[in-house]
Formats: structure tokens, sequence, C-alpha cells
């Protein structure tokens, strides 16, 4: 079965491949992401697995292959064009603004305005109403909307990012090593408000070198190696000796 | 196609629940920045202020009287307004170096052209165009080469300054106009019409910088660049209105500076960058940028004038008058480490 074939798959890149000069960083990769599922993408620093998701979020255009969501098929020429198909990605270094408040990352670039012409100002009281009422739906680990991005913690700063790229009807989140940077107990919060994505009928696409969150969160894995999608995972499949294999290179599926 | 609510299920309301009240009363508020050691670094403007003004009203009899306090405000207008202008550009996470020679640049053109028999208006026009084009080249150069902030506008400042030497041919030139000299004398109250544009420009900066898209995608530009251009934020945009708005602001300051001193002089006002980096700095506005006021700046504009107007009733001599400044300003970002 290809990705493409399955009808209920959200998002499907199929044979992308892109070009730096002579270097090859993606040679025909294909995945496909479901709605209500987390789909994770593992593979070695190299793998190209950065540049897929460059691809999907409008920040490199793929030499060949085609993305399609919905079935329909698109072109992304900036990071606008992929947040207008309602993809959003938390990166790893979050994204955020240090001295605004909760509130204004939230809204940051999706501003709400009041009045007319060159004299529009912001709605910072319909915003803040609205992000509250955002995180209290979304996050587990909720953070005060009033308060500097600043004065949170790693895991408060997470769920503020999450919340941004899952709050505006989107339907595809991607998150590039969403705990990297956390400890123990604020990496169980965010998976579990990772799940909580999954549970509101987003498809999330996890990009993670944690093989036993993998294992915890998704429900199928692409292993990525040169370039390529070496093997596709389904759920009962997963373990992690058999990833760490195959991210290796010891074990080949196709 | 993502589920509203009704799904959010039992984990996420039980999460909700287990919460202490999210939105504080403003009061609580209020009480909460008080207590905020971060507060007070960024604020330190207005106790030094008021120690200011307690120890230089007991030193000098004339200090606050109020001519005294009207001549200091008009003495304040123009590094009001430069230092309005640096915030933008330092709450981009840059500093506009060229400011000082651009107030001379644009002062100068102004003379020319009101002495070559052009309209005043046409030549405050001019000034404040200048301004703003030399502010947009800065800006441009530094976000499309991404060249440093420092060394564009260091280059900037030399070039300004030898334009403003090469036009005037190295001569002050006199404007005397009624306009002008109303806008430096004429007063609302105990404020002079130049205090009267400065503060409007105040209000102007505060709301475009608190109110509008367009500042809070300024301030988070400043913040993380990198960060504010994923999600769509035109980075690049932003940097260039910062420069401009700051040199535009130095052709304002020109023609409120001409108008105090009657004349357009082609010596580069160093002194007068300076101080408006320090009122900058001494405001509370991040050098790191994303943070800032306008609020800040312009007291700290006032207070550096006042510090100079105090010292001098004081009999202290002139050359000790930017010992003090520096050493205020230093104090004053040695507190701001405090902040974070």
């Amino acid at each position: 079965m290809t990705a493409a074939t399955a009808t209920q798959d959200t998002l499907v890149l199929e044979g992308i491949a892109k070009r730096f000069g002579s270097v090859s960083a993606l040679r025909g990769a294909s995945i496909a992401a479901r709605t209500g599922e987390i789909t994770a993408i593992v593979g070695d620093n190299g793998a190209g697995k950065s540049t897929l998701i460059k691809c999907l979020t409008g920040v490199h255009r793929p030499d060949e292959g085609e993305i399609t969501v919905d079935g329909v098929p698109v072109d992304f020429h900036s990071p606008e064009d992929s947040r207008k198909a309602g993809i959003e990605a938390v990166y790893q270094d979050l994204a955020l603004a240090d001295d605004l408040a909760v509130w204004q990352n939230l809204f940051l670039n999706r501003e709400k305005t009041r009045g007319f012409g060159p004299l529009r100002l912001l709605d910072r009281r319909g915003m803040r109403r609205e992000a509250d009422a955002m995180v209290r739906r979304l996050a587990v680990n909720v953070p005060p909307v009033r308060s500097r991005v600043r004065r949170l913690s790693g895991g408060q700063r997470q769920a503020v990012a999450i919340c941004r790229a899952a709050g505006f009807g989107s339907r595809i989140v991607i998150m590039d090593e969403p705990t990297a940077a956390l400890g123990h107990r604020e990496t169980q919060r965010a998976e579990e408000l990772i799940a909580s994505l999954r549970d509101h009928g987003l498809a999330v696409l996890l990009i993670s070198h944690d093989f036993a969150q993998v294992q915890r969160l998704a429900q199928r894995v692409y292993v990525m190696r040169g370039g390529r999608v070496t093997a596709r995972l389904r759920r009962e499949d997963i373990n992690t000796e058999r990833l760490v294999a195959l991210v290796t290179g010891a074990e080949e599926d196709e | 196609m993502s589920k509203p609510t009704t799904t959010a299920g039992g984990g996420a309301a039980a999460g909700a629940a287990a919460r202490p009240d999210a939105e504080p009363r403003a009061i609580d508020e209020l009480r909460g920045r008080i207590k905020d050691p971060g507060f007070w670094a960024e604020w330190t403007v207005i106790p030094a202020f008021i120690v200011l003004i307690v120890v230089f009203g007991l030193i000098s009899d004339v200090f606050l009287t109020g001519d005294n306090i009207e001549s200091v405000l008009a003495a304040s207008a123009v590094l009001i307004v430069l230092a309005i202008g640096q915030t933008f550009a330092v709450a981009t996470a840059g500093i506009d170096l060229s400011m000082g020679s651009v107030l001379t640049l644009s002062g100068v053109v102004l003379g020319q052209l009101y002495s070559d028999g052009r309209s005043i208006w046409l030549a405050m026009l001019a000034a404040l165009l200048v301004g703003a084009a030399v502010g947009f080249i800065n800006g441009f150069v530094i976000a499309k080469a991404r060249i440093s902030d420092f060394i564009v506008t260091l280059g900037s400042l030399s070039i300004a300054a030898g334009l403003a030497l090469v036009i005037s041919d190295g001569k002050p030139v006199e404007v005397i106009n009624k306009t002008m000299l109303d806008l430096s004398t004429n007063s609302v109250g105990p404020l002079r019409w130049s205090v009267i544009v400065a503060l409007l420009v105040a209000v102007g900066a505060h709301v475009l910088l608190f109110q509008t898209r367009f500042g809070t995608h300024l301030l988070a530009t400043g913040g993380n660049s990198e960060g504010s251009r994923a999600v769509g934020v035109r980075t690049q945009r932003m940097k260039i209105a910062a420069y401009t708005i700051s040199g535009a602001m130095a052709g304002l300051a020109a023609i409120l500076l001409v108008a105090r001193i009657g004349s357009a002089e082609p010596a580069a006002a160093t002194s007068l960058l300076l101080n408006a980096v320090a009122a900058v700095v001494l405001g509370g506005v991040s050098l790191f940028g994303g943070r800032g006021t306008i609020a800040g700046p312009v007291i700290g504009a006032v207070l550096l004038t006042a510090l100079v107007n105090g010292l001098t009733l004081a009999g202290v001599s002139e050359a000790y008058q930017p010992i003090a400044v520096g050493t205020v300003v230093v104090a004053s970002a040695v507190l701001m480490r405090y902040q974070r």
C-alpha cells in the first residue's frame, strides 16, 4: 500500500526530493499523517527530517514530489501559504518572544484589531479573553495569559507554543523535538498535551529522538535514512530495539 | 476540522479545575508588579527622578520655580524626540548611532532651503524627509544586507556629518522666522509649543508601539527575530520601519533645535546622540531588544536635562556635567542587569 491510497490521510507527501547544490537532502521521501493520530518521524542527524519539515512548512520548496492536504495538491511558496492550508509547527526553540505576554505570543501575526483603515487598534481585551479560553481548552499545564513568557517554566513555554500551533483551527501540527529541553515531569506533561491534540482531532507529526516517547505516543512511525523513508511501522510493531536498528541502518525494512 | 470543546475530555477539564484563578484582578496585578524587583529595575528612572528633584530642590532656590521648570522642559524637547526615535531602533535589538549627525544634516538642509528663500514649511518638511530617507537607507542595509546596525549607522553617521559640511560649506546659517520663533517661545500654560510637539509625538509613539499590530510585530522582531519570522512576521520590514522612524525623529529634532537656537549649525551633535542613547537606557528599554516603553525614555530625557540644569544652578563647572550624565547612565544600566 502506498501512502496515497489511504483516503483518510489528511496529509500526504509523495516522493519529495530536495537538493542543495550538489547535496541531495531528500531523495524521494513519502509519508502520510492522519487526523486523530500521532505520526512520528525518526532518523539520525542528516537523515532529512528537518528538510522534509521545512518543505511542509513552506520554508523550502521541494524539487520533486507532491504534497496533498485532504487530497488537494498544495504548493507552498512561503510559511504563510503553509499556515493557510492548516499546517502549524512547534519549533525546537519554540519561536516565542520572551518579553511579550502569553496572549501576545498566542496572537502573534494574528492580532485582532478594531477600527478603520490606518487607525486600527489592537483589541487587547478580546485577545486576552480568547487566549485564556484557548489555553484552558488545550493545555494541561496552563500559564496565566498575562504573564511575560520570560517568567514561565520550560514546560509552560512549550504549552504556549503548542497552543499557538493548535489553537487557530489548524489541522496538522508538526512538533520538532518537543521535549528535548524538558525535565522528566515537564516531558510527561508535554506528552499529555500532545495526546490531547490528537484527541481534539488534529493530525500530529512528531519528530523525536526519544524512541521510548515514540513508542508511548505514535500510531505510526516513519524511519528516515539518507533522505529516504527506509521503514514504516504500525503501532504494534514499534519497539525501541527495532527503531535503533532501523535508524542506524543495522536493519532495513523496505 | 478540529473538534470543539465538547470533546475536550475529562483530563483537560480536571486540569483546569485544579488551577487557581488565572485572571488576576487589576489591583492584584499592580500589587504584584510593585513587589517585583524587575519592575523597579525597569522603572529606575522614577526614583532617580525623585531623588534628583529633592536634592537640587534643596541645593538651589531656583530649581523648582515655575520659570526654571518651563525652561528645563523646553530644553528637553529635542532630546525627548531623539530618545523616542532611538527607542524604536533599540526595541528591534539595534541602535541608531547616526541620529546626531542626521539631525545636523536635516538642520542644515532646513537652513539652506530657508535662506534660499523657500517657505519655512517646505524647509521643515525637507528636514523631516531627509531624516526619514537616511533612516530608511540605514534600515534597508541593516535588514536586507544583514550588516550589523552598529557598523551601518556608524557609517551613516560619518556620511551625514560630511554631507552637512558640504551643503553648508561649514558655516552656520541663521534662521530668523516667526513660525520657528513661536515654536520655541510661545507656550500654553507652562508648556512651550516645542514641548507640546514632543509630547504629542510621545503619545503617538506609545499608541503605535502598544496599541497596533505594527508595534507588537516590532517588539516581537526585537525579542526573537527568527521566531517571529517563523510565524510570518515580516521582520525585515519591521527593522526598516524602525530605522525610518528614528531617522524621521532626528529630522523633527532638527526642526526643534533650529527653532531653539535660531540657526542651523554644521557641527555634528555628538553629545545629543549620546544623551539620547542614555535616556533610552535610563528609561528601562532593553538594549537586547523586544522590551521597552515610551514613557521611560521620555522621563529619562527630562531627567538628563534637569540634571545638567541642576548642576549649572548649583554652580558646578560645565566640564563636570558629561561626567555626571555618564555616571547616572552606567549606574542605571547596572541596575537594569537585575531586570531579567
